[in-house]
């Protein structure tokens, strides 16, 4: 065993490793989302300063998306959606990931603090801190509300976009962040239900499991009623104009929609699974979308 | 270590090594960019 283990853990990591680390795919909508936030702002960021918040947001969430890889190697070896990374396939030593996660993190905030200003720094500081160590290691493994603690991680990057403009917090900033915080259960949980088995496999209590997929079934309903009202609430509170308001009302009216299937109906063996994946699919859409009227409204009407 | 070994080894060293002057100079490029717009403030 020694023999065949020891040129592996001699051999470097392909940089690649490290980048996949980073979870590239959920970056991509954290930089979407951070540069929404920050072009809706009301005033002006020089570009360079503007790009470089953004690098820090995206940076902070790779160093966040490593630190949860490394600390849940084990749970992810054992599900099949996650038994490819790095870590659990041995392409890497658990501590290099766990060393790279806390470089990304310190220097992202430490470039935000001192590029921009320390209110959006401490602000990613919270961000990275409340993903790694209070959803990652504390409450994702004890509470079936996980995801609903999980999404608050996710809704950060607007805010510090936003805030990396303003240099001060209002509402609106902080409905933005109500806005993707709201809607990460339903986008979830519909995933949930038709990957629930690999969840139950590794002990981590998702609602599916633990409440079953009734109770969860209405949650996404209720939650999408929820995502409907804060999300005109923005156009309603004179925030934004009615390009928003419309794109709102649509988006999130037919985000509802196709909630409605998968709140009432129950799945039987060997179900396709169709409405949820339908609604899965469409929840990604949606929040490019509703970012994108945001921007849109406030380039056009001001 | 088998020759092929010693080259697979080589390879990603090399490779490392390059992302990480790549990453480097481009935070040599960002942080003056940032000085000179902050002088400006």
């Amino acid at each position: 065993m020694a023999i065949t283990a020891a040129p592996v853990q001699t051999m470097p990591a392909e940089w690649r490793d490290f980048f996949a680390l980073t979870k590239p795919r959920v970056m991509s909508l954290v930089v979407f989302t951070g540069l929404a936030g920050l072009l809706a702002a009301p005033g002006h960021i020089h570009p360079v300063l503007g790009f470089t918040a953004i690098l820090c947001i995206a940076l902070g969430a790779g160093g966040a998306a490593t630190l949860n890889q490394w600390w849940e190697a084990d749970l992810d070896a054992g599900m099949k959606r996650t038994a490819k990374r790095p870590i659990p396939q041995g392409r890497m030593r658990r501590e290099d990931a766990r060393d790279f996660g806390l470089l990304l993190s310190c220097t992202s905030v430490g470039v935000m603090g001192l590029a921009i200003h320390w209110l959006a720094a401490i602000i990613l500081a919270v961000s990275i801190v409340y993903y790694a160590v209070v959803y990652t290691m504390w409450l994702k493994p004890r509470t079936p509300q996980n995801i609903v603690i999980g999404g608050g991680a996710g809704a950060f990057p607007p805010l510090i976009g936003w805030v990396a403009v303003t240099g001060d917090i209002t509402a609106m900033p902080l409905l933005l962040f109500a806005i993707i915080f709201i809607w990460t259960p339903p986008h979830f949980w519909a995933l949930a239900l038709f990957v629930q088995t690999d969840y139950a496999k590794v002990g981590i209590p998702m609602m599916p499991v633990v409440a079953g997929e009734k109770s969860t079934r209405r949650q996404i309903f209720a939650y999408s009623i929820g995502l409907l009202l804060i999300s005109l609430t923005p156009w309603a509170i004179g925030g934004t104009g009615a390009i928003y308001g419309i794109a709102a009302l649509a988006l999130s009216g037919l985000f509802l929609a196709l909630s409605v299937p998968v709140g009432f109906r129950t799945s039987v063996p060997g179900d396709t699974m169709k409405p949820e994946k339908r609604l899965f699919a469409y929840s990604v859409l949606y929040l490019f979308a509703l970012f994108t009227a945001l921007v849109a409204d406030r380039m056009i009407l001001s | 270590m088998t020759p092929q070994e010693q080259e697979e080894f080589t390879r990603r060293r090399k490779a490392r090594n390059l992302v990480f002057a790549l990453v480097l100079f481009g935070f040599v490029a960002l942080f003056y960019a940032i000085t000179i717009v902050r002088m400006g403030d």
